[in-house]
């Protein structure tokens, strides 16, 4: 009895972590609190000033109106007007949800399926599929901005490669890939998708690398089609990844701006709008409506926030269930 | 000697400029203009202690960007150095980047002496007070101007903000080589004009040139059909929303345009004015409606034939108005409230109201014209000496939407209206924008 009293003072007891926690942190020196205070405080500060307090700015400067000149005395309250104008007069803003949701889907639909599709054929170690895996992952590698330019050149309209090759050249079959209001949001998310299934498939082909092999082996013992294999042991096994490729895909495509900049220099053209480019358009320029630029900049930033809410919420749920 | 020193000084702001220009519209805003306020202190300070006199040095911010305007500038500040002693820095921005951060920039750390545009563009900072009265300039360069031209250099407080160097017109282009060769004539009246359009059609030419791309090259020809139809005063009450956008003289405009839109190259929103430009150039466009600071430009840049390039005023429509008026837009400079020794920029800023400084910037520039009096160039090509005549023949001059009214409004709004109604020109439409403008605009001219 004495015996284990004596041990339980030496040796910190394994159940009840409360005690434990309460026990360690009493040993904690003054230097090591100011320590941590530092190591805690200075990233904190940083999230704070630099995230946090132009995020609530922004959101509180949206119920202004402002022109950008002048002190906080020139900033005069808004109410909800900005969203109503957003909502009811602005006629570029519904095109700009539009198109975010075109983008969204699209990514969701087509790029994002393809990016899986690749990973799980260069998995299975077809001839050449270090060669496969390079030509597929380089548009990731590249910068958007490139990515913008050597598409324009593709989609020039007089002396494209695209419209050379199925000879619309002429100035009366021409097809303006990027200026025809019809088409051109497709031609962009044809760009957009050319790099997002390359970023996707790398994402993927990490975490096929990391699947047990014998998990499909025992699939294959049991006599089940590649297809079954998939969609009944490798896909719920990569949940992880999976919850990840959803976020990447969704908050890619509500922040799509470089390609669109790079298309149209800047200017928001019929076709192409894109909630980014309208909080540029309001928020930098000689005329400053700063208020309604926040406004939409807060609107984009609820639509990104649904998704990562859900997908921080289930990724603390599953901490609590383990 | 002060020449190659200017030189230098372009050198090294070279960097700073591509800087910038790689920053480009992609920075946030509070960064970028950190970075503008970061580089005029720079060159401020500098300016300071290459001048060793600390009352006789000035900075001088540029957005004449481009290699030939670039030029013109140097030779300009090069001549002002030598005629007034005030040494003058030059801080080189590109122009894009400098009007997209004007406001941060003249709040923060501006240059004492700036470029920028006359008309509602300089009078907005005039009633911000963000640019300073130089009435004592104007007191000994006043008799170097006409009426008009004084007029455009005043904010609406009847001080004078503005020194202007050059304005432009904006006419409609053609290839003296085509009229010739098909037998075209130049019209005078709109149904004359309708009725070439037509010819050339069936020609194979495209009518008229055209590109909407960058946003604003369309509002030349709102502007243009609007002063012809219904006058110099109505445009302008347009501009500063004293009528509405829903008034019938507005659908008039557009009922006009609807008329020539057959005849204006197709998929205009998706081509840049260059290429517009360049279409004329290689004759496959008979007309271009455009001002001479872009045209004879790229006439110029593309290295294409300038000496068949010629230009006519647009035609007559309503005989009321005749051909009196037009969109010379004037580029030229204004002192910064901020300035640290208004005196010597003061100085400059006499010297550039003179037409000797006028005609020392148009040696190296072939297709503006200035505006002093009794101006003589003997640099002027065919183009340039037709530019002023033709504008010393208008009555009144706008300066382009974009300068006379709220330039945001202008540039994102009306340009997408417009947008829309070249993509789409019908009754429909026309009404839709008139009272999506009307709408906008209410919100835009609050005060």
């Amino acid at each position: 009895m004495t015996a284990a009293d004596l041990k339980t003072d030496a040796v910190p007891p394994r159940e009840g972590s409360s005690r434990v926690r309460r026990h360690r942190l009493r040993r904690f020196s003054r230097r090591d609190k100011i320590l941590i205070g530092l190591l805690l405080g200075i990233p904190l500060a940083a999230d704070l000033v630099f995230i946090w307090f132009p995020a609530a700015g922004s959101v509180l400067l949206s119920f202004t109106h402002w022109d950008g000149i002048g002190g906080l005395s020139a900033i005069k309250s808004a109410g909800v007007d900005n969203y109503v104008f957003a909502a009811t007069t602005d006629p570029q803003f519904w095109p700009a949800v539009r198109n975010n949701l075109y983008w969204l889907l699209v990514f969701v639909v087509i790029a994002t399926p393809l990016g899986v599709l690749f990973a799980v054929l260069i998995d299975r170690n077809l001839r050449g599929s270090r060669i496969y895996q390079s030509v597929l992952f380089l548009p990731v590698m590249l910068s958007l901005a490139l990515i913008g330019i050597i598409w324009t050149l593709i989609y020039s309209p007089n002396d494209g490669l695209l419209n050379t090759i199925i000879g619309h050249t002429g100035n009366d079959n021409l097809i303006d890939w990027l200026g025809n209001p019809h088409l051109n949001i497709w031609a962009v998310l044809v760009e957009a998708s050319w790099r997002q299934a390359g970023y996707v498939m790398v994402l993927y082909l990490a975490g096929l690398k990391a699947v047990d092999p014998s998990l499909k082996e025992a699939a294959q013992m049991d006599g089940a089609s590649e297809w079954t294999t998939f969609w009944r042991i490798i896909l719920p096994v990569m949940k992880p990844i999976n919850v990840i490729i959803i976020v990447v895909t969704v908050i890619e495509s509500l922040r799509a701006y470089d390609l669109v900049y790079i298309t149209t220099k800047g200017t928001v053209i019929p076709g192409l709008e894109l909630l980014s480019m309208l909080v540029t358009q309001y928020i930098i320029g000689q005329t400053q409506r700063i208020g309604y630029g926040s406004a939409l900049a807060t609107v984009l930033l609820v639509i990104a926030l649904v998704p990562i809410c859900i997908f921080l919420y289930r990724t603390f749920r599953r901490e609590k269930v383990r | 000697m002060s020449s190659s020193n200017s030189k230098k000084v372009l050198q090294s702001n070279l960097s700073r400029r591509t800087l910038l220009k790689g920053a480009g519209g992609a920075l946030a805003l509070g960064a970028s203009s950190a970075l503008l306020a970061a580089c005029s202190t720079g060159s401020g300070s500098g300016g300071a202690s290459g001048g060793g006199g600390g009352g006789n040095a000035i900075s001088f911010g540029s957005n004449y960007s481009d290699p030939s305007t670039k030029k013109a500038f140097a030779s300009l500040v090069a001549a002002a150095k030598k005629k007034t002693g005030v040494d003058i820095s030059i801080n080189t921005v590109d122009h894009n980047t400098f009007q997209n951060n004007i406001n941060a920039y003249l709040q923060g750390t501006p240059n004492d002496l700036f470029t920028w545009f006359a008309g509602y563009r300089m009078q907005a900072f005039a009633k911000t007070k963000l640019i300073a009265p130089i009435d004592d300039v104007w007191d000994s360069i006043g008799s170097n101007f006409s009426d008009a031209t004084k007029k455009l250099s005043k904010g609406t407080d009847g001080h004078y903000y503005f020194v202007p160097i050059y304005n432009y017109p904006w006419v409609v282009f053609y290839n003296k080589s085509t009229f010739k060769e098909k037998g075209y004539e130049v019209p005078t009246k709109w149904d004359g004009m309708v009725a070439l359009c037509k010819q050339m059609k069936k020609d194979g030419l495209v009518p008229f040139a055209f590109g909407q791309k960058d946003g604003w090259p369309a509002l030349g020809t709102f502007d243009i059909i609007d002063l012809r139809l219904n006058g110099y005063d109505f445009h302008m009450d347009l501009c500063q929303h004293k009528v509405p956008w829903t008034d019938k003289r507005v659908t008039a405009v557009f009922d006009q345009w609807r008329e020539i839109m057959p005849y204006m190259q197709s998929g205009a929103t998706g081509r840049t004015w260059e290429d517009a430009s360049r279409t004329l150039e290689k004759k496959k466009a008979g007309m271009i409606f455009q001002g001479t600071n872009q045209i004879a430009a790229n006439y110029v840049a593309d290295k294409a034939d300038l000496d068949d390039l010629d230009f006519f005023v647009y035609p007559e429509i309503d005989p009321q108005w005749g051909q009196d008026y037009m969109d010379a837009p004037a580029d030229g400079f204004c002192l910064s409230t901020k300035a640290k020794d208004p005196k010597p920029a003061k100085k400059v800023l006499k010297y550039i109201g003179s037409s000797a400084a006028e005609a020392n910037y148009l040696k190296y520039d072939q297709w503006d014209v200035g505006l002093a009096e009794n101006l003589d160039v003997p640099s002027y090509n065919a183009i340039q000496k037709k530019s002023a005549q033709v504008i010393g023949q208008t009555k009144a001059v706008s300066q382009f939407l974009d300068r006379d009214t709220d330039a945001g409004f202008a540039d994102n709004t009306v340009a997408a209206a417009i947008d829309k109604f070249i993509n789409s020109p019908t009754k429909s439409t026309i009404s839709d924008i008139q009272s999506s403008l009307e709408a906008q605009a209410k919100s835009v001219f609050r005060s």
